[in-house]
């Protein structure tokens, strides 16, 4: 890694610290506790910030997918591979602070409703998105499989919301805009935090591939010395 | 567009004719729907009042997975014989290659659904001639396959290739899915035209988005 690439690395690390501190002060403390559904309503800051990290992350497979496809540069498969992974921790996540939320406010756990079932699908495409790649016999051919599925996956994912709207929805209508600012305020914070965190984890996996990259490449120049 | 027709109807008659020759796929699939019919009639315990909420489903349960099989051995039996690389060096865009495996596919579903669905029909004691359920199985077959054919050939070039067509084409086939049970559902409520256009049109939107998405992305797929 380069001197500008810690110090870049660095100052998104103050930042990701910076904005995850004042997310849990706003979302702890500042937030007000809301009237109908008591403290529980809090854990809806993290979710929603989570859930749009999610999509984030798989929109960024479905670009990298796209244009690894027509570029065929390794690192675009790089970043895909990392963002899935990523998106798949936070989509386990989302699918998780959901029922912790619903189960005192709706009195259940789950429902199979759009946003619920959509998501679920979601993740089941990216467990298939992995699978693909660890099954494929050489990591070249995995790739390809896997950019094939992210562009698949991606789209398929507006058709699955679509044919399940015709049911009564649910979920809390997303009302970003009827929100008061006390309640904005955490929000907002809370998914920058998030984003950032995406930010630092992403170029974090990639700076370690392509470490990975470099021992392999010295390792073998190495053995290739030895046999001359 | 003559020279693409040409290609396409030459590896469809292909498959026809090694199928006629065989009879592999048809009569194992077909077998298989059946059971899977029967079996599901075991599970829900479908007694005359619960019949109209459970055979729609039943009733797609045994397409999809009938249609997985299949499908499977689509291009498992091209790489078996190695005949895979031999359909690649044909003097043909990869596109064509993927039309004339869809071909096939569609029609080895077909034939199996137009034999199991009466047999359905008697089974569960539903009205027998339906051209509205003729119409949902014929939109949602073309769904099932022309994702089915592009992951095939994805999952007969992976190592556990029996268990990855099954990972991959499930969730992504969800919308037709749903569709067409319900769509089936209303069919077999006396259900008009208009009932179900909502649910056809989201089964024609998705063969449309998949068959030109596919077409698109198959030459990833199988070249070497």
């Amino acid at each position: 890694m380069g001197e500008k690439n810690i110090v870049r690395s660095n100052i998104l690390l103050g930042l990701g610290f910076a904005l995850m501190t004042a997310a849990l002060y706003l979302v702890f403390i500042f937030a007000p506790t809301e009237e109908a559904m008591g403290q529980i309503q809090r854990i809806f800051y993290f979710h929603v910030s989570m859930a749009w990290v999610a999509f984030l992350a798989f929109f960024v497979v479905f670009i990298c997918s796209i244009l690894y496809l027509w570029k065929r540069a390794i690192k675009w498969d790089t970043i895909a591979r990392f963002s899935a992974e990523l998106g798949i921790v936070f989509t386990t996540l989302v699918l998780i602070t959901g029922p912790i939320w619903a189960k005192p406010v709706w009195g259940v756990w789950w429902i199979w409703e759009p946003r619920l079932t959509a998501t679920l699908v979601l993740w089941l495409i990216y467990i298939a998105y992995l699978l693909v790649r660890s099954y494929a016999a050489e990591a070249s051919r995995g790739a390809r499989f896997a950019a094939v599925l992210g562009i698949v996956g991606f789209i398929d994912v507006p058709i699955v919301y679509l044919s399940i709207h015709l049911w009564r929805t649910h979920h809390p209508p997303a009302l970003v805009s009827d929100l008061v600012p006390s309640m904005l305020l955490p929000l907002l914070v809370s998914v920058a935090a998030f984003t950032v965190l995406y930010i630092i984890l992403i170029t974090r996996s990639i700076s370690l591939s392509n470490l990975e990259a470099e021992v392999r490449q010295l390792k073998d120049a190495r053995a290739n010395q030895r046999r001359s | 567009m003559k020279g693409l027709f040409t290609g396409v109807f030459a590896i469809f008659w292909k498959d026809i004719l090694s199928e006629l020759r065989t009879k592999e796929i048809a009569t194992s699939v077909l077998v298989f729907a059946l059971l899977v019919v029967v079996i599901f009639n075991f599970a829900f315990e479908s007694g005359a009042d619960t019949i109209g909420l459970v055979a729609p489903g039943i009733l797609w349960v045994a397409f999809a997975f009938a249609g997985m099989l299949g499908l499977n051995r689509a291009f498992a039996t091209e790489k078996e014989n190695s005949s895979l690389e031999g359909l690649m060096l044909c003097p043909v865009e990869r596109h064509v290659i993927y039309l004339g495996k869809l071909a096939g596919s569609f029609t080895f579903m077909l034939i199996v659904e137009a034999i199991i669905t009466p047999i359905f029909l008697v089974l569960f004691n539903l009205p027998v001639c339906m051209p509205r359920l003729g119409i949902i199985i014929v939109l949602a077959t073309l769904g099932f396959t022309s994702v089915g054919t592009l992951f095939s050939a994805l999952s007969a070039n992976t190592k556990a290739r029996d268990i990855m067509l099954p990972i991959l084409f499930l969730p992504i086939i969800v919308p037709v899915m749903i569709a067409a049970v319900k769509a089936t559902g209303l069919v077999l409520d006396g259900g008009t035209w208009g009932d179900i256009s909502t649910w056809l049109q989201i089964i024609i939107a998705f063969d449309v988005i998949f068959l030109v998405v596919s077409l698109l992305v198959f030459e990833f797929v199988i070249e070497e």
